[in-house]
């Protein structure tokens, strides 16, 4: 599990952290629950996925394809149920992004601001485009893309992953 | 238990105990699977398989979703828990966030306190004003309305409700309140605030309800233009615009009408406002493309009305006195303006008599004051032959006569309504044999 034999990575790129239950459980409940308070006072705080960034977090952090998937899963259908969406729709995309995060995060190092930064544009990006998919393609629905827009919401939750992921590495635990 | 790949004896059938598998049966052939290449396949791309599982099972249950919409079933149950879950958060968020901006607005940020009190002061007699001159114009309006037997749809009562939280995402509009069954909210319940129309429950939980925004792409709701009285339906959007759809391309529609309710949808109440058209253009399908910017502030909820009870009945015309047909004619009949000349003259002999010559038993509507045209309105005209016998005797209203007269006879409604012995009772005293200026019309209603 832990490749080290790879020469460019350092010790620390290579640790695996696990979390304690009540932060693997409690953490995404209280985002969810700021993240659906927040815009009843300031609406345009409405483009920040904190589930997405939770589901990178605990992917990278973790390092381990399986625990990223089936947490993606856990956050996204959480997600789905506070949603008009059919349950699936976000579990499908998080599951994802859960799985290619943790790949991710086994190889290159995530550790560093810019990196954090590149990775949640990157999986911003990625999300919306197979939510959108699945929401044109599954469900019939019709879907307008916004080009500056999604650009503005993608950069604007990967400076927030960068503060977020900060503060989370507290919760960190090295195995 | 059956993991040959990491039992480390390289064989499941050379574990101990495996001896007793007899050649031959089931359990010999799962066995001999179970240490195939393929079971090594199986663990080596373990991850893979399981995003796969997950994957496979969360499109099934998509599938099975959206083509039982309705049918929520267990889903509701998922769903239940999900919304419990993150309740509490959103109701703790909603507690500090009350209390810091209690402690901000109520004992810090108290500027131009003074300033706001005195111009709310001269918006509120401006308020007055323009309310007294409404109630006149509701009065009448339901004065017709009974008249013509018309219902109306009354909200009878409403639920105040707290807004907790949303979705959270763009591409769901939805709303969490923080009353649910136990304060009476049902579903479908239109959701409403003092500006317009919000919404509908969509979902009621015991101390929670879930709002589906006119913004959202999964609501509908029947509209009416107020000018050209076009109706269509207001939808809304994954980007969260709401419009108008359905007016077809060769209707005249401007920016800046606005929308009510239509009550087509036997959900809304007809008349609630819903916004303004914002741009028209010509969109597909032979229908316009119209863009509407909702009455309500839909970003900046906190507190909303939930219709808890609709009545339909007759308009309540206590106090108005009594509904007469001249009330109608009165809206339709044109004023006769009188000659400038004449006019002056009635006016100087009148003024100084200053009362009405009504018979004694004459009805008391006749002399209920003047409502819609004052203009119009003479009772001295009809006093005149009453009074002074001597005096000239003025024209007849004949087209107005004529006019009350035919349409008098015309409308079975109206005809009851014109009370004749009136007028005989102001013609009598015309000593002089004058002829009476006064008509049925003119006896029948002051206007």
């Amino acid at each position: 599990m832990r490749p080290t034999n790879l020469s460019y990575t350092s010790r620390e790129q290579v640790d695996v952290y696990s979390f304690s239950w009540p932060v693997s459980v409690g953490l995404p409940l209280l985002l969810f629950g700021l993240q659906a308070w927040i815009p009843v006072r300031f609406h345009y705080l409405r483009v920040f996925d904190f589930g997405l960034l939770l589901t990178i977090f605990f992917a990278v952090s973790r390092r381990n394809q399986l625990s990223g998937t089936l947490t993606g899963a856990a956050i996204g259908l959480l997600q789905d149920g506070l949603t008009r969406t059919p349950f699936g729709a976000f579990g499908i995309a998080k599951t994802l992004v859960g799985y290619l995060a943790s790949s991710i995060g086994i190889r290159i190092d995530v550790d560093n601001p810019g990196s954090r930064f590149l990775l949640a544009f990157v999986f911003y990006v990625f999300h919306r485009a197979v939510f959108l998919g699945i929401e044109h393609e599954l469900m019939g629905q019709s879907i307008s893309i916004n080009f500056g827009y999604e650009a503005g919401a993608a950069a604007a939750n990967s400076v927030m992953a960068v503060f977020l992921f900060a503060l989370l590495s507290r919760f960190k635990i090295r195995e | 238990m059956l993991r040959p790949a990491r039992c480390g004896s390289g064989s499941y059938s050379q574990r101990p105990g495996a001896s007793a598998v007899v050649p031959g049966t089931l359990w010999a052939v799962l066995a001999k699977v179970l240490n195939s290449e393929d079971m090594n396949f199986f663990s080596r791309h373990k991850n893979t398989l399981v995003l796969a599982a997950v994957l496979l099972a969360q499109l099934l249950a998509l599938g099975v979703q959206v083509k039982r919409q309705t049918a929520e079933g267990p889903v509701r149950v998922i769903r239940l828990v999900a919304v419990n879950s993150v309740a509490p958060f959103e109701r703790f968020f909603i507690y500090i966030g009350g209390g810091m901006r209690g402690i901000w607005s109520n004992y810090i940020d108290l500027r131009n306190v003074r300033r706001e009190n005195i111009r709310l002061k001269a918006e509120f007699e401006q308020v007055r004003l323009d309310r007294a001159r409404e109630q006149e114009d509701a009065r009448q309006a339901r004065r017709i309305q009974a008249l013509l037997g018309f219902k109306e749809n009354w909200i009878d009562s409403t639920v105040a409700a707290q807004v907790i939280g949303t979705s959270g995402t763009e591409s769901s509009r939805l709303l969490y309140l923080n009353k649910g069954s136990s304060d009476g909210i049902k579903q479908d319940m239109p959701v409403i605030t003092p500006d317009g129309v919000v919404g509908k429950i969509l979902t009621v939980y015991g101390d929670t309800a879930q709002v589906l925004m006119i913004s959202d792409p999964t609501s509908g709701m029947g509209a009416t233009l107020v000018n050209s009285r076009l109706q269509g339906i207001i939808k809304g959007s994954s980007t969260g615009r709401v419009q108008l759809n359905y007016i077809m391309g060769d209707e005249t529609v401007k920016p800046g009408e606005a929308l009510v309710t239509s009550g087509s949808d036997r959900i809304f109440p007809k008349g609630l406002p819903i916004g303004v058209v914002t741009q028209v253009s010509m969109g597909r399908n032979l229908f316009l493309d119209i863009k509407v910017k909702p009455a309500a502030d839909l970003d900046r909820l906190e507190e909303v009305l939930v219709i808890t009870e609709q009545k339909w009945r007759a308009p309540d015309t206590t106090g108005l006195g009594p509904i007469r047909a001249s009330d109608i004619l009165a809206q339709h009949l044109p004023g006769v303006p009188e000659p400038p000349q004449a006019a002056a003259q009635q006016a100087g002999q009148v003024a100084p008599a200053n009362q009405p010559a009504q018979a004694p038993n004459a009805p008391a509507a006749t002399q209920k004051p003047p409502v819609v045209k004052p203009a119009v309105i003479k009772p001295a005209a009809v006093t005149v032959p009453a009074k002074d016998a001597s005096a000239p005797k003025p024209k007849p209203r004949v087209p107005a006569a004529k006019n009350g007269a035919s349409t008098a006879a015309k409308n079975p409604v109206q005809k009851p309504a014109v009370p004749k012995p009136v007028a005989a009772k102001q013609v009598t005293p015309n000593a002089s044999g004058a002829k009476p200026k006064s008509t049925a019309i003119e006896g029948g209603h002051p206007e």
